[in-house]
């Protein structure tokens, strides 16, 4: 049977390092299956984060071979197997041990963010209508299995720590996500501007080609949401309106 | 001594999927300081994973659609060994539930003038299922999330519970540990919701994840609260085959629903030649019939690929044994054929099923548009849980409340797909009002030390041997002889077989040792989750050899009929005075003449 060789890093928080193992491979096998299989033949502690394994529940997010990926969505056939793949924890976030990162502090963030605050009910019912069309441009971003790892790839978080003055790709998807809501009538636009640091991304576009759902992050999120802000903040005219009020 | 932390909470929830989150959401609603406890991060749960929809009868796609025709559904569909308040209570609330999300944020897809839409579904009469594309779960668990974050409910992410405490009757906490860090905590309670999920983790093929050890239902059965109808466990029948690596992943009914149809190696749909005869009235006679059902003709009966999730998966079991199969062992799945009846059929399924797309194309290689899967039954849901009061969800423990997946009652004997996601909102809800309200109404709780400390030790325990086995060879091994002998098709002989196999397996697990530390350390967990996992495993196996019939999700070779005679009592299995199991047969709940009447109208 054919074998092929892992190269994961091992360690927590204080040290750590690369360590090699050698894995029989099956047809259709994953990275996810490869670390599966180590723990359960040759490093039982090998720490992992996995859920569903089909690609929905964002939590097995890692570097393999350098690229952020899900470990359940990377076929063994798509790598080159003559040298050994290597996997890492994301670099964005601290190590908790061996492949886990601590990742809670996207969800710190994400609760900083104001609440959806629909419109009054349409229908006497209590019910609302909304046309297909315009639910459709905010479910892109409601596909979002957060994974994270959009802001692993992030240059503000991954090589400048900005953690406290950005929120980060996944947070301004939110965002967009609840801005675009057809029902939704808070504005977060200030706070985007002011505390979450929007300004800071320039458009590099390295979350979108991370995204394991397609989503087009900066063109569809990003750029709309800086464009909303530039209108309510930087508007000459609307500059112009405010002195004279 | 062993370290630990303490937690105060008026209750506790334990499990943050669709459950868990509601419990949570409404106990806090109600004043009470909630706590939830989830073995993953928030948002991951299995609810994440649900495809196909929310059954409601909201009626948006056909009017003739209410709760009574749902409360209906579900009982055939249930073989009647529902508890039918249970069923009444969904059917009626489940519309009520569905709006809720919508005014919390929810964007499910839309009828044309611009309400809920709503899908086809197994064993449901009309439309009925309100859906996200094939992404159901994951809009439902987010909304849920994206809400509760915002309730002032404190959340213990990646925290596994070991153990219920009790102070004399009633429960009073809850004892576990930190997953990241290895750290003891206690979770003193004044109630305690249980929201854990299913038991997939005991099967081999099976769409569940890792989490699923029926940790909810072997904590409370050590409490003293009493398992029900462990005996049906439901096989999908659309989980994938090949490659290996994915055997197990679900393939969304929502396929079928969309007009995907069953073929043998022969290229038969051999749904047409078994049809039940409880379903006889309600199916398509012909193919053309069938497609003009999924594409909302009124006139039309479902077609038989539409059936019920125990008769279709048994029936794809008979075509493999049979010679009939496809290559790796399942049966074709075609939603391809569809470009013979539309134009921009391609599209057409990529829009409707984009999960099912790019998990084809992603995992197997096949491209769903234009060639058909290759499917087989997986290990899906547990219709079987805690015994619950059907309208507080409270067990017979006081204190102690279930909800979900990990609670029995309401589904009975089959589960109608769909009617889980309205499952989880329904009751979720309930079981947290009804906790928030006993922890109001009764004092705070005490619990012993001595108890506590003897649960941290006894799991310290896997890191003091030095010379057992691993724990993972006998996850391994148990889940290989539950598919086995406790699987889709069971017999008398191998259910006692897989008995004494238990036993061993338990001999087994007691001596499992584990290497390393106690920060995030999956051995050290997989050991930790073996006792669940074999105590819900015996219980399965018990009530399946209590069961002398077949009927729903439960198939006996050596009885292969119904049994009338066993129509009349649900099987309870629970803890006896000696530590043994004891299995009892409990008579069904009396119906009102209001529901039976229902019933009668609805054959």
């Amino acid at each position: 049977m054919a074998t092929a060789k892992f190269r994961i890093w091992r360690g927590d928080a204080r040290s750590g390092k690369f360590q090699d193992y050698t894995v029989e491979i099956s047809a259709g096998m994953v990275v996810l299956d490869a670390v599966h299989e180590i723990q359960a033949t040759q490093a039982q502690d090998l720490g992992v984060r996995w859920n569903c394994k089909a690609g929905k529940c964002g939590s097995c997010s890692a570097e393999i071979n350098g690229h952020p990926r899900l470990m359940c969505m990377t076929r063994l056939s798509q790598l080159p197997l003559e040298q050994p793949v290597t996997i890492e924890p994301m670099r964005a976030f601290p190590l908790v041990k061996d492949l886990v990162t601590d990742v809670s502090w996207n969800f710190r963030v994400k609760e900083k963010i104001r609440p959806f605050r629909p419109r009054p009910a349409d229908a006497a019912d209590g019910t609302w209508r909304m046309d297909q069309s315009d639910v459709d441009r905010v479910q892109e971003f409601r596909k979002c299995i957060e994974c994270f790892l959009c802001q692993d790839v992030c240059h503000v978080l991954r090589e400048h720590h900005l953690h406290e003055q950005f929120i980060g790709p996944r947070i301004l998807v939110h965002s967009a996500a609840l801005e675009m809501h057809p029902l939704d009538t808070e504005n977060r636009l200030g706070d985007l501007k002011r505390t979450q640091g929007i300004g800071y991304c320039n458009i590099t576009k390295c979350c979108t080609k991370v995204c394991p759902e397609e989503i087009k992050i900066t063109d569809n999120a990003i750029i709309p949401l800086k464009e909303r802000v530039v209108d309510e903040f930087y508007d000459p005219l609307t500059r112009l309106f405010r002195v004279f009020r | 001594m062993v370290g630990y932390e303490t937690h105060d909470y008026d209750v506790l929830v334990i499990g943050a999927g669709g459950a868990g989150l509601r419990a949570a959401i409404e106990a806090s609603a109600g004043g009470a300081a909630v706590g939830v406890v989830t073995k993953s991060l928030l948002g991951k749960a299995h609810t994440v994973m649900a495809e196909g929809g929310i059954a409601a009868a909201l009626g948006n796609v056909d009017d003739r659609d209410n709760w009574k025709v749902h409360f209906a559904d579900t009982m055939r569909g249930g073989q009647y060994l529902n508890n039918p308040r249970m069923a009444e209570l969904h059917a009626r609330e489940a519309p009520a539930r569905v709006r809720e999300l919508e005014a919390w944020g929810a964007l499910f897809d839309r009828t044309r003038d611009g309400r809920i839409l709503q899908r086809n579904f197994g064993g449901h009469k009309y439309p009925r299922l309100a859906h996200v594309g094939d992404r159901t779960g994951l809009e439902m668990i987010r909304t849920l999330q994206d809400h509760g974050v915002h309730q002032g409910i404190d959340v213990h992410m990646e925290h596994t519970i070991l153990t219920l405490l009790k102070d004399g009757e009633r429960v009073a906490g809850a004892f576990g540990y930190d997953r990241q860090r290895g750290r003891f905590k206690l979770f003193r309670a004044r109630a305690v919701v249980l929201a854990t999920g299913g038991i997939g983790r005991a099967y081999q093929v099976t769409s569940n994840s890792w989490e699923y050890t029926g940790d909810g239902l072997s904590l409370a059965y050590h409490v003293g609260a009493t398992l029900m109808d462990m005996e049906f466990v439901q096989f999908h029948p659309t989980g994938m085959v090949w490659p290996p690596s994915v055997r197990g992943i679900l393939v969304t009914e929502g396929v079928r629903g969309e007009g995907g149809v069953l073929k043998n190696s022969q290229g038969r749909r051999f749904l047409f030649d078994d049809i039940p005869p409880l379903y006889k009235e309600q199916t398509a006679t012909d193919p053309d019939e069938g497609w003009r059902y999924t594409q909302g003709d009124k006139s039309a009966r479902r077609p038989p690929e539409l059936l019920t999730r125990d008769h279709v998966a048994r029936c794809i079991v008979r075509e493999v044994r049979e010679g009939r199969g496809s290559p790796h062992g399942g049966v074709y799945l075609d939603i391809a054929w569809i470009k013979e009846k539309l134009p921009n059929a391609a599209e057409h399924i990529k829009k409707k099923l984009p999960s099912m797309y790019h998990q084809f194309k992603q995992l197997a290689d096949v491209d769903i548009t234009r060639e058909p899967m290759e499917v087989g039954p997986t290990m899906h849901y547990m219709m079987g849980g805690v015994r619950v009061d059907a309208d507080t969800q409270m067990s017979d423990v006081p204190g102690l409340f279930a909800a979900g997946e990990c609670a029995a009652g309401l589904h009975g004997a089959n589960r109608l797909g769909g009617n889980s996601l309205s499952d989880l909102l329904v009751f979720g809800k309930r079981a947290g009002e009804h906790a928030a309200c006993f922890a109001r109404e009764r004092g705070g709780v005490a619990v012993s030390e001595d108890e506590v400390e003897a649960a941290a030790r006894r799991a310290l325990e896997p890191f003091e041997r030095t010379s057992g086995e691993g724990p993972y060879q006998v996850q391994r091994d148990l889940q290989a002889m539950m598919q086995n002998w406790v699987g889709i098709v069971r017999r008398g002989d191998e259910l006692r077989q897989a008995l004494d196999a238990l036993a061993a397996l338990r001999g087994r697990a007691a001596n499992v040792s584990v290497g390393g530390n106690r920060e995030y350390n999956p051995g050290w967990h997989t050991a930790l989750d073996l006792e669940s996992l074999l105590t819900v495993s015996e219980a399965v196996a018990r009530a399946a050899i209590e069961r002398k019939e077949s009927r729903g999700a439960h198939f006996r070779d050596d009885y292969p009929q119904k049994d009338e005679a066993y129509a009349t009592f649900n099987i309870l299995v629970r803890r006896g005075a000696d530590g043994e199991m004891r299995v009892e047969r409990a008579p069904r709940p009396a119906m009102s003449p209001e529901l039976q009447q229902i019933i009668e109208e609805m054959k």
